[in-house]
């Protein structure tokens, strides 16, 4: 792990794939990090809500990133994860392709994004950021998940 | 300073009281003359002075200040509380109410000052009562002026005493207590009178009873008195005690004690009087022995709290009720890991059994109100809207004390606000017409709450007009929402369900309380979201009753697994009537419709796998027989189909979450023995 030396600017991420693409969430929103979880399916609802699942007694939704992406579902395998984000009273799971590491990133790191086309998935990113020579896409979870309770 | 800690407490007492006033004021309404209800809502305005300044509301100290004026009038017989008294009394009330309702938002009092109540106020202490109050003022600034010219030696005219002060003198001196009137004349040079004046208030508190005051108390914490204040007091301590102890302090110039001797003559009188007045609760000049007549102590007892209570803070029962609910599922899960060893302590698994149960039991009461919180301000909001109507409406409660789950009474009021006003508003007729229906001039609304069964039902029942059915029929056609024909076909039943559609609303004008539409289906949803159900009946020109049933436990309940494809789904069994099995072919189709034969009724079937989109579903073909869950709602009997059946077993209802908190068909979660998540099916919403 590459630490960037006491910034206060400095925000920690956690940094996971979904496809060959490197994704970014802001580490205060994460509560727990799970290998896949046994999942009931709940009718009715958008294709990327997988269902629900017992989380030491408490049910919580668990969505597929890969799915709400757009990209085709595939199997789960070893590196398969659900992140478990929890804010402001609200819980969901989000399952990826892998997680890979924390990095800390500072302002200067992060690029903001210009629309450049109208792909929906632009909403959720809050910038770009360069680190160990990779580009990761960084996500506002937050918005990602809010507008998802709007629906 | 941080009065945030005090901030609930201030707010959930005031709340408390605002309570009690509205009860009282309504008392008050229907008998001016009754003391009893004067003290109560002389009390509570005086408690809620003192509250709010001590949190340094002064908005809402000087409101209670100007209402205490009025109320002591009032019960000190100065003038008689007459309607416009009475509405302007029940303005204060909303007005404290926006205070408290400010308060508990953000924390501070607001900037409403309510000039406009408090003028009205200010009107009712100038109007009335003019030649008492001005001779209370006459003799009050008399007698100290009479001090003023002639030395301490000299004795000062008695003090005015009204009948109230009377009976509470004559009831000491029975209890052979010393009644002393003391004036007490502060230096002229001296600055902090309210000061001075305290020091001696304390003194006299601390050695006897203050009855009375001039001026008022209140004006002298205030400063409003010149250089002197006389009191009357009941005590066993002596003339000298008083003498000394108030001379001792700095900057007083006399002090004269005087016994109060009370005329012979107007005791025969006072004692018919007395005898009603007594067993007025506490003012706190009471210093009268308890004996009271057994009625009065009666009407008191209702208004003060009965019973030893402790206040919890919600969250900490939900916790105890979570935990209960985590013990209930570890139960079942010991359950299905020892049936299959052998050798297993069953008795110990069923006392254990017995034990969750009546935990669950015994947390669910704590978690139980009685559905009188909720329906305590309805007679209020009734009496406005018959105002505001030009109806006269009689809004009668039964069965207050029937208890609901807290999260249920929440929820159950605005519903409950809504039907009230529909059947005020378009069930009750006018005067003129009920009058010539030969019905009584007054409406007549019931509210009534009983157990039945598992479940609270609660009846809103009106004697107006009952609904129309053939306006409903005209407005379905009318809104495009059934043909003609469809329409005539439906029965009258059928046709009120229309009532509960988005939208829907026969009235013809929209007043401010309904006729927008929006309502009776708002009120559907609510009252199925806490898994009850609404119904209706009604017979034109006689009335309407509502009736909402509502299951009494919500987060543990009684379930039937079953399967569908590879899934496992619960259904409550409160809401199942009975299992039957039926050939595949004895399916028969009536207008396309699906249905089977259930002892010469008609069933129509739900194929659950199919709504559910359960993806692998067992078609009809491959079954011997086909497992149908006969499940109802209301009076109405659907057929579920479903694979098979797991068992009948004891579940704790979780929620689903904020994310899928709406999702059709499903009703929460739980947590099955072996650690899986099984889902709660809706029966309300799957069912025809």
């Amino acid at each position: 792990m590459e630490k960037k030396l006491l910034d206060k600017e400095a925000k920690q991420f956690v940094a996971f794939r979904v496809g060959d693409q490197e994704y970014g969430a802001d580490i205060h929103k994460v509560s727990i990090i799970e290998k896949t979880l046994n999942i009931a399916r709940v009718p009715t609802t958008p294709n990327y809500i997988k269902g629900v699942v017992n989380l030491r007694g408490e049910i919580v939704t668990v969505m597929s990133l890969r799915l709400k992406f757009g990209l085709p579902e595939i199997e789960e395998d070893d590196e398969t994860r659900t992140i478990i984000f929890r804010f402001n009273d609200v819980v969901l799971g989000v399952i990826v392709d892998s997680v890979d590491e924390v990095v800390t990133l500072r302002e200067s790191d992060i690029e903001s994004v210009t629309q450049i086309t109208n792909d929906r998935s632009l909403d959720y990113i809050l910038g770009i950021a360069k680190a160990d020579g990779r580009l990761i896409t960084l996500l506002n979870i937050e918005k990602l998940i809010t507008e998802l309770l709007e629906k | 300073m941080d009065m945030n800690q005090y901030l609930d407490i201030f707010i959930e007492e005031s709340r408390e009281h605002l309570q009690q006033l509205n009860t009282s004021l309504l008392e008050l309404e229907k008998d001016n003359k009754n003391k009893e209800v004067l003290n109560e809502v002389f009390r509570v305005a005086h408690t809620l002075k003192g509250m709010s300044g001590t949190m340094g509301f002064t908005k809402m100290q000087t409101l209670t200040h100007r209402m205490e004026d009025v109320l002591d009038a009032l019960r000190n017989d100065r003038f008689i509380a007459d309607s416009n008294m009475v509405d302007v009394l029940f303005r204060c009330l909303d007005a404290l109410e926006t205070y408290v309702n400010t308060i508990a938002t953000t924390g501070q009092e607001g900037d409403e000052a309510f000039e406009d109540v408090i003028d009205a106020l200010h009107k009712i202490m100038e109007n009335n009562g003019s030649e008492k109050k001005a001779e209370d003022k006459a003799s009050g600034s008399s007698a100290p002026k009479a001090q003023n010219t002639e030395p301490a030696a000299a004795k000062s005219k008695i003090v005015e005493l009204n009948q109230y002060d009377i009976n509470v003198i004559k009831k000491a001196i029975e209890a052979n207590k010393n009644v002393f009137q003391i004036h007490v004349v502060l230096d002229k040079g001296c600055l902090l009178k309210a000061a001075r004046a305290f020091i001696v208030f304390q003194i006299l508190e601390k050695n006897s009873e203050v009855i009375k005051s001039i001026p008022k108390v209140e004006d002298i914490e205030d400063e409003r008195f010149d250089f002197d204040f006389t009191v009357v007091i009941i005590t066993d301590n002596t003339e000298e005690l008083f003498i000394k102890e108030i001379n001792s302090v700095a900057e007083i110039s006399s002090v004269e004690v005087t016994p109060i001797v009370l005329d012979e003559a107007s005791d025969k009188e006072d004692k018919k009087e007395s005898n009603k007045n007594t067993g007025s609760q506490k003012t706190e000049t009471t210093a009268a022995a308890a004996a009271s007549p057994q009625s009065n102590a009666e009407q008191h007892k209702k208004f003060q709290k009965t019973g030893k209570t402790v206040r919890v803070d919600i969250d900490r029962l939900d916790i105890l009720m979570n935990l209960v609910s985590e013990l209930i599922i570890i139960k079942t899960r010991l359950e299905e890991s020892s049936t299959s060893k052998a050798g297993t302590d069953i008795e110990s698994i069923e006392y254990l059994e017995r034990i969750t149960t009546s935990l669950h039991d015994a947390v669910m009461k704590v978690r139980m109100v009685p559905v009188e919180t909720v329906f305590n301000r309805f007679p209020r909001m009734i009496r406005d809207i018959s105002r505001e109507l030009n109806k006269e409406i009689e809004l009668h409660m039964s069965g207050e004390d029937t208890e609901l789950d807290r999260t249920v009474i929440d929820e159950i009021g605005d519903p409950l606000i809504h039907i009230l006003r529909n059947s005020a508003d378009h069930g009750i007729e006018t005067h003129e017409e009920r009058l010539k229906a030969n019905k009584p001039s007054v409406g007549n609304i019931y509210l009534r709450a009983f157990q039945d069964g598992n479940n609270v039902v609660i009846e809103v029942e009106d004697d107006g007009q009952g609904i129309d059915v053939e306006k409903v029929r005209k407005k379905i056609i009318q809104k495009g929402l059934e043909s003609a024909e469809i329409v005539e076909s439906l029965t009258d039943k059928e046709v009120i369900e229309y009532l509960f559609k988005p939208n829907f609303s026969t009235a013809d004008k929209v007043t401010d309380l309904s006729g927008r539409g929006v309502g009776l289906d708002v009120v559907k949803t609510k009252i199925e979201a806490l898994g009850g159900i609404v119904e209706v009946e009604s017979v034109r020109g006689k009335g309407t009753t509502f009736t909402i049933r509502i299951p009494l436990t919500l987060a543990i309940i009684q379930a039937l697994l079953v399967r569908i494809g590879s899934e496992k789904y619960a259904i409550p069994l409160g809401s199942i009537q009975e299992i039957e099995n039926v050939k595949p072919n004895e399916i028969r189709k009536v207008r396309n419709q699906e249905v089977i034969l259930l002892r010469n009724m008609v069933v129509p079937i739900v194929r659950l796998g199919d709504i559910l989109s359960v993806p692998d579903v067992e078609p009809d073909e491959n079954k011997k027989s086909i497992t149908c869950v006969i499940a109802k709602k209301g009076e109405k009997l659907s057929a579920f189909i479903v694979d098979s059946l797991i068992g009948q077993q004891e579940i704790v209802i979780k929620s689903l979450g904020t994310v899928l908190s709406g999702v059709k068909y499903i009703a929460g979660a739980t947590i099955l023995g072996d650690g899986n998540v099984a889902l709660i099916l809706d029966v309300n919403s799957l069912a025809l």
